[in-house]
């Protein structure tokens, strides 16, 4: 298609991403303008179809993020988060038991004492709401799909066309992008966003830190009988059914009005390809210790989202030329502590902070650098450094003896202020981690039950995902032939199994035989989760954004 | 000439309704509401006329709580000049509405009065009926093409077996079908230029209308869930099965 120009706005600021990090770096831009009586401009787009449409998190909040931004937040009348954390227990599992932790065991810092259970999609639309109050533009149903550059440095993003047909040619109703040009632009996609990636390997932001590590976080909301309800009930546990060398654990909240939460993470550097993330989450739900609670109720929601695991030694540099990285797409999740969303809006505060003050020179940007500069003395740092340890232990030395030592090294940090062990490093991306087929035994499943446990199909149709018909395939393949060349004999397409959302099958001619394979990518299914992004071991999918306004629709996740 | 639009906001098409717990109504906390469908093909057409130099104002209006004013936002991003919210917390039934409808037509003046056929929350398929009836105007219902003049306008219909052509004089009343149009993708800018465009808040009392509901909602209840079905081996089996359970 032969691209006809964009139209053009100018603002001071541009976000990609209405989530916590991206809403707290505008609200705090504009609070500053009105301070300091001198106007900044502020947009922030987001690919979903409203704000909170692809925000999905357990989630237990710490309130320290909201607290410094919106302090006025715990009497306000919208107020997202009502039910205070009241019992928070940590179980290790077996096949058939359940032990829980003594709490004297734990570690001052995992205390959920003070926070907050919810939903982190109510807190985005709860953020902005008060952010289009102190004059943000918030314009959801766009994606920003490219990075303006003026030289060196990001001017700006534009938004993705609209009304593309499959084969790349105008449909009738197309629509040109539109570019958005900013002094500063702020990126705030999440983990393993599609701008930050270009950003982070153009400015080689990561050359002085650790790999990033991933994993991948599926989530059901429930509705469940009353008597099974224990509002501000924390749940948290590790072991069964993931294997001692795979690193992961559930997470089960209860909140508002008989609503339970449920989720459960697998670390992205699991070595089976045979593992399916999803189907460990449904057989965890099977648990004696765990199935009751669902005995009864209705399954409302479900989704999953890859996030950052990395934690400190992998933290990119932040800044570059004319802009950031915020929240999960800078990596600031506490795995140990299960919680990144305090950090996300902590992050947007201190970019802004830093950004309103380069704004007050009438100069071209220039890189934010005390944005960089001041994140690790900030209760950022302070939440991410004392817990650098946890998670490569437990990928170093499995379980038990790695969450033990995680745990020592915890202890260590409140007790002496310091690690035992200095900054373990990652290893291995996690893409690089899969074994061979040939070299592991595969896992078989059991099927779904249809009360507690569900296939995959039928949890998706309740992620709301939609995308338009007629548009490209957002999945890109570097090397379309990889998959049934490489990956089905080596791994056997480990993309059938990670991807949460059945967008990967590989189909026969004649089935059964298994004679002519052949890669299908059902890209309406994605709920934009962006794991195949990172765990495809041939690192040949590229996910791009799809038409704006596309992807999952949680409420209340 | 000046069109009206009524509008809606509906829960979303993509959103799965879920029945509230105490069967009072679907809940709708935090669930996507977007602008109904058939709605929006309305302004679309209206705000085509207007880009045909057919129409010099489109007025969008909109009943219902404060929210529902996201609906005229919708309408006016889309090419609509000016939106009117007549704010009322009630469930507010066809008949009141079209009552309402038939005070700002009164008030507008409008050449034609275009809605969507019906609403996808409720499927009610009333209020352009009715409407016309209170106005006494002719009404042209499930409109696939619409032809409009300085005197009359031409719509074509969709009815159970093809189509028919109505000439209407104006003032009509058309309803929209699906096939009518595919709306627009609003711009950036004009979004932008929708949150600048005027919205008059009035409440129902200001049009002297009563709009107390005249129906008692009982309970709203999901449909019942199909029990799995069963596999046969032969046909003389499926047959007798079939019988047994009255079907043949």
């Amino acid at each position: 298609m032969n691209p006809e120009p964009r139209e053009m706005m100018e603002f001071d600021v541009v976000i990609v991403g209405a989530g916590p990090a991206g809403l707290a770096a505008a609200i705090r831009l504009r609070q500053l303008s009105l301070e300091r009586g001198r106007d900044i401009s502020v947009v922030v787009v987001e690919k979903g179809s409203e704000v909170g449409a692809h925000i999905l998190s357990g989630v237990v909040v710490d309130p320290i993020g909201l607290d410094q931004l919106l302090p006025e937040w715990r009497t306000h009348p919208e107020r997202p988060l009502t039910t205070e954390v009241t019992e928070d227990h940590f179980l290790q599992l077996s096949a058939s038991g359940a032990r829980a932790l003594p709490a004297k065991l734990m570690p001052k810092l995992l205390s959920n004492h003070g926070n907050f259970i919810g939903s982190l999609g109510n807190v985005a639309r709860f953020l902005a709401a008060r952010a289009e109050e102190l004059g943000v533009e918030i314009f959801p149903g766009f994606a920003a799909t490219e990075l303006l550059y003026d030289g060196d440095r990001v001017v700006g993003i534009a938004t993705g066309d609209m009304g593309v047909a499959r084969d790349g040619t105008a449909r009738p109703d197309h629509v040109r992008g539109m570019e958005l040009r900013a002094r500063y632009t702020l990126l705030a996609e999440g983990a393993r966003g599609s701008l930050s990636k270009q950003a982070i390997a153009r400015y080689w932001l990561d050359k002085g830190s650790d790999f990033q590590k991933y994993g991948i976080g599926m989530k059901e909301l429930w509705q469940v009988k009353p008597e099974h309800f224990r509002p501000g009930h924390v749940q948290h546990s590790f072991g069964w059914p993931l294997d001692k060398h795979t690193g992961g654990g559930s997470f089960l909240y209860h909140f508002d009005d008989n609503l339970v939460a449920v989720g459960f993470v697998v670390h992205l550097n699991y070595s089976n390809p045979t593992l399916s993330p999803f189907d460990e989450f449904q057989r965890f739900k099977t648990h004696p210790a765990i199935r009751d609670t669902f005995e009864g109720g209705k399954r409302l929601a479900y989704g999953a989202r890859a996030l950052t695991e990395g934690g400190w030694q992998s933290v990119p540099r932040l800044t570059f030329p004319g802009g950031a990285l915020l929240g999960c797409a800078a990596g600031f999740v506490n795995v140990p502590r299960i919680k990144g969303s305090h950090n996300a809006i902590l992050s947007g505060r201190l970019a802004a902070d830093a950004i309103a003050d380069e704004l007050v020179r009438d100069e071209p940007a220039i890189e934010p650098v005390a944005y960089e500069r001041n994140w690790r003395g900030s209760a950022i740092g302070r939440d991410l450094h004392p817990v650098r340890n946890v998670k490569p232990l437990w990928s170093r030395y499995g379980m038990p003896l790695g969450v033990m030592l995680g745990g020592i090294d915890m202890w260590s940090h409140q007790i002496l202020g310091r690690s035992l062990f200095g900054t373990v490093a990652h290893g291995k991306p996690d893409h690089a981690c899969l074994r061979l087929l040939s070299e592991v035994t595969p896992i078989q499943y059991p099927k779904p039950d249809g009360v507690v446990s569900f296939d995959k199909l039928s949890s998706v149709f309740l992620s709301n995902t939609n995308h338009a018909e007629d548009q490209p395939c957002h999945l890109k393949l570097r090397d379309p032939s990889v998959p049934i060349k490489n990956n089905l004999p080596l791994y056997g397409e480990p993309a059938r199994l990670y991807c949460p959302a059945g967008v990967y099958e590989v189909t026969y001619e004649d089935d059964f035989k298994k004679i002519g394979p052949r890669f299908v990518i059902n890209s309406q299914n994605c709920v934009h989760c962006k794991t195949c992004d990172i765990k495809d071991p041939a690192q040949n999918i590229t996910w791009v954004p799809p038409e704006g306004g596309g992807g999952p629709n949680y409420p209340n996740m | 000439m000046k069109i009206l639009v009524p509008v809606k906001l509906v829960i979303d098409s993509n959103a799965k309704a879920r029945v509230k717990p105490d069967q009072s109504g679907v809940d709708l906390a935090n669930v996507k509401l977007s602008i109904n469908p058939f709605d929006e093909i309305s302004v679309e057409e209206a705000v085509r006329l207007k880009e045909a130099g057919k129409v010099s104002e489109v007025v969008a209006v909109t009943i219902g709580v404060a929210k529902a004013q996201d609906a005229l936002r919708a309408a006016l991003a889309i090419g609509a000049d000016r939106g009117i919210l007549i704010q009322t917390d009630e469930m507010v039934e066809p008949l009141a509405i079209a009552k309402l409808l038939a005070k700002v037509a009164e008030a507008e003046q409008p050449g034609v009065v275009i809605l969507g056929k019906q609403a996808i929350d409720d499927d009610s398929n009333q209020t352009g009926q009715m409407l016309g009836a209170l106005l006494g105007w002719p009404q042209a219902t499930f409109a696939s093409k619409v032809d409009l003049s300085a005197e009359a306008v031409e719509v074509t219909r969709e009815v159970d077996g093809g189509h028919q052509t109505l000439k209407l004089t104006l003032p009509a009343i058309v309803t929209t079908d699906l096939r009518l149009n595919e709306p627009r993708y609003p711009s950036l800018p004009n979004i932008m230029k929708a949150k600048k465009k005027p919205i008059e808040t009035k409440a129902p009392a200001d049009y002297g209308v009563d709009v107390t509901p005249r129906l008692k909602l009982l309970k709203v209840g999901e449909p019942p869930a199909r029990s799995a079905g069963i596999k046969v081996k032969t046909a003389g089996e499926l047959v007798e099965k079939l019988k047994s359970a009255g079907a043949l």
